[in-house]
């Protein structure tokens, strides 16, 4: 087997054996990465840093002092700042910046001994459910079942793509309506929301605050488990930090959830929701079952105004968060005309630096935030989300442990196919993901097969705040009855 | 609630990014369409519910009011499109 598509279980447990070198499995993804740019997942590659960071690692594991991320190559989400390398959030408005500090989630895995292969691109400011938004142009999924070129969801989707592609052992990821569970689900890889202050926001480009949480995107649940660990810290930094020690996440892979309550919300049910969905999820509740978990029907009524709650407070946070673009401390700067003054040069600098869609969302919150509106729909908006976090709060009072759902309404869809949907189309994608955002709540998406196509579909599970450790060992469990063992033919 | 022209020429304005007139109409479509979906809130009962104001119940973290970090203005200007003498260059501000 090439040594990029080792899991980072295997890559650790062959690392601390002497059997290979973080050098090896670095170039290996390296050439990996090579042989991919079709898939236009990486944005800037970074083969200098990473074979310094692997010989370090190599050095650092003989010692015999290797953390479990110790020599393992991953590929980082371009909205994380990375210093001196390219952080842009996949937007033309930060072109040419390189930042001058690292994010708390990098610095903790180049603690650990990680190592960093190159940035990887997303939908612009994270905001959009293809990557086609990504100023780099489109990323492309590794399925591929006609002669469509296939989206690999987002906004993570160059993660997504990257991780399933064997590009990277395994990639950050953030997610603030479903960034890492909807592009998890459509290329046939694991992905995991923490509760909300788990991981430290500092030096992430933010998008809603209130909601963005970033996680890993891996190969495996126990590489979530191995790799969530090692980004998750209690951090000065970052105010919504929660003074919350970090636990040895795989240590709760128990395989036992005998005795546990899974919740099944019937408002998950959509009309028109298609058979093949239904089936993986009946399915999915029968292996936990047979693994000895009651399976219970429960409720969680907001559910249907989750979306509409989360396309106001999201662009509202949005339109104050980048506000910070204005042309003055980084990225770009529109050229100015004779005469035009400061509000001209923020005027025609956003408009030149941002693309549509992050144009939209930018409005939108200008406008519910506004005088007049701020009550009818922003306030109205975080009233509902109370709402939302009381319906899984009651849940769970309920004693109900995990909550079973789809992952995503459909399976990878076409690149350019929305082009002309309405916007609000797009945003159905986020449909069972994003309650999860809005209720701080932690989410993971497992692969849980492939439809009549040949595309891979996810199961959600959701957990109570701060038991990841649990939440994780429920997904393991499903992982494990589920089998699945499919990887994309290399058509790149 | 729909959003005319007008509107969308004004909240255009306030988010600070031009938009040419014969775009407008578009966009205006596009924004009553956004909000058109958010109508559904309106749906719901919300009397006696407060706002949610904290994702997690959390205090938010207090420290001593000291100078913690700083003192690196090269790294502070460093990125910056256009940085004069230590400072931010932008065009003139007031008459």
């Amino acid at each position: 087997m090439s040594l990029n598509k080792l899991t980072i279980a295997d890559a650790r447990d062959a690392l601390r054996k002497g059997d290979v070198t973080s050098v090896e499995i670095t170039e290996s993804c390296l050439a990996a990465i090579e042989g991919a740019g079709v898939l236009n997942a990486y944005c800037a590659k970074t083969p200098e840093i990473a074979l310094d960071q692997a010989k370090a690692a190599d050095a650092r594991i003989k010692a015999g002092d290797a953390p479990a991320m110790c020599g393992i190559p991953l590929g980082i989400k371009d909205l994380f700042c990375t210093t001196g390398v390219a952080s842009q959030a996949a937007s033309n408005i930060l072109k040419g910046f390189k930042p001058e500090y690292e994010s708390t989630v990098t610095q903790n895995l180049w603690d650990a001994g990680a190592v960093m292969l190159g940035k990887l691109s997303m939908d612009e400011f994270a905001m959009g459910s293809s990557n086609e938004t990504a100023c780099y142009g489109p990323v492309v999924n590794p399925w591929k079942v006609d002669d469509r070129k296939l989206t690999p969801g987002g906004s993570s989707g160059g993660s997504a793509a990257a991780v399933a592609a064997d590009l990277c052992l395994a990639a950050t990821g953030t997610d603030t309506g479903g960034s890492i569970r909807q592009p998890a689900a459509f290329t046939g890889i694991v992905g995991i929301k923490p509760t909300y202050g788990r991981v430290s926001r500092w030096g992430v480009v933010a998008f809603a605050s209130s909601l963005d949480q970033a996680g890993p995107m891996t190969k495996s649940v126990r590489d979530a488990a191995i790799m969530l660990e090692a980004m998750a810290s209690v951090d000065a930094k970052d105010s919504t930090s929660a003074d919350i020690p970090v636990p040895n996440f795989e240590a709760a892979l128990t395989g036992d959830i005998r005795g546990k309550k899974i919740g099944i919300p019937r408002e998950y049910r959509m009309d028109g929701m298609p058979a093949e969905i239904a089936k993986i999820w009946e399915d999915g509740s029968a292996m936990l079952r047979d693994a000895g978990a009651e399976i219970v029907d429960i409720s969680l009524p907001h559910t249907k105004y989750a979306l509409p709650a989360y396309y106001v407070i999201a662009p509202a946070e949005a339109s104050s968060n980048l506000a910070r673009y204005d042309g003055v401390r980084y990225g770009h700067r529109a050229k100015l005309g004779a005469g035009d003054g400061i509000v001209e040069m923020y005027e025609k600098t956003r408009a030149e630096g941002f693309g549509p869609e992050v144009q939209r969302r930018i409005m939108i919150g200008t406008y519910v935030l506004s005088a007049g509106f701020y009550d009818a729909y922003y306030n109205r908006a975080r009233k509902v989300r109370a709402l939302i976090k009381r319906d899984f709060e009651i849940a769970f009072a309920d004693g109900i442990d995990a909550i079973l759902t789809p992952a995503t309404p459909s399976s990878a869809f076409g690149l350019g196919e929305m082009k002309d949907a309405d916007p609000v189309e797009m945003y159905l994608n986020d449909v069972f993901t994003v309650t999860v955002n809005l209720a701080g709540l932690p989410g993971i998406s497992v692969p849980a097969g492939l439809d009549s196509k040949g595309l891979p579909l996810g199961l959600q599970l959701i957990g109570r705040p701060w038991a990841e450790g649990d939440l994780l060992n429920h997904a393991y469990v499903l992982e494990k009855a589920v089998g699945f063992a499919a990887k994309p033919d290399k058509w790149w | 609630m729909s959003i005319d022209i007008d509107t969308a020429r004004k909240v255009a304005h306030l988010a600070r990014i031009a938009v040419a007139e014969e775009d407008l109409p578009k966009l205006a479509g596009q924004l009553s369409g956004i909000l058109t979906f958010m109508e559904q809130l309106n749906e719901v009962d919300v009397e006696g519910i407060e706002p949610m104001t904290s994702v997690t119940p959390m205090r938010l973290k207090r420290r001593e009011d000291v100078v913690t970090d700083g003192g690196y203005q090269d790294k502070i200007l460093k990125n910056a499109p256009d940085a004069r003498e230590g400072f931010f260059a932008v065009p003139k501000v007031v008459e």
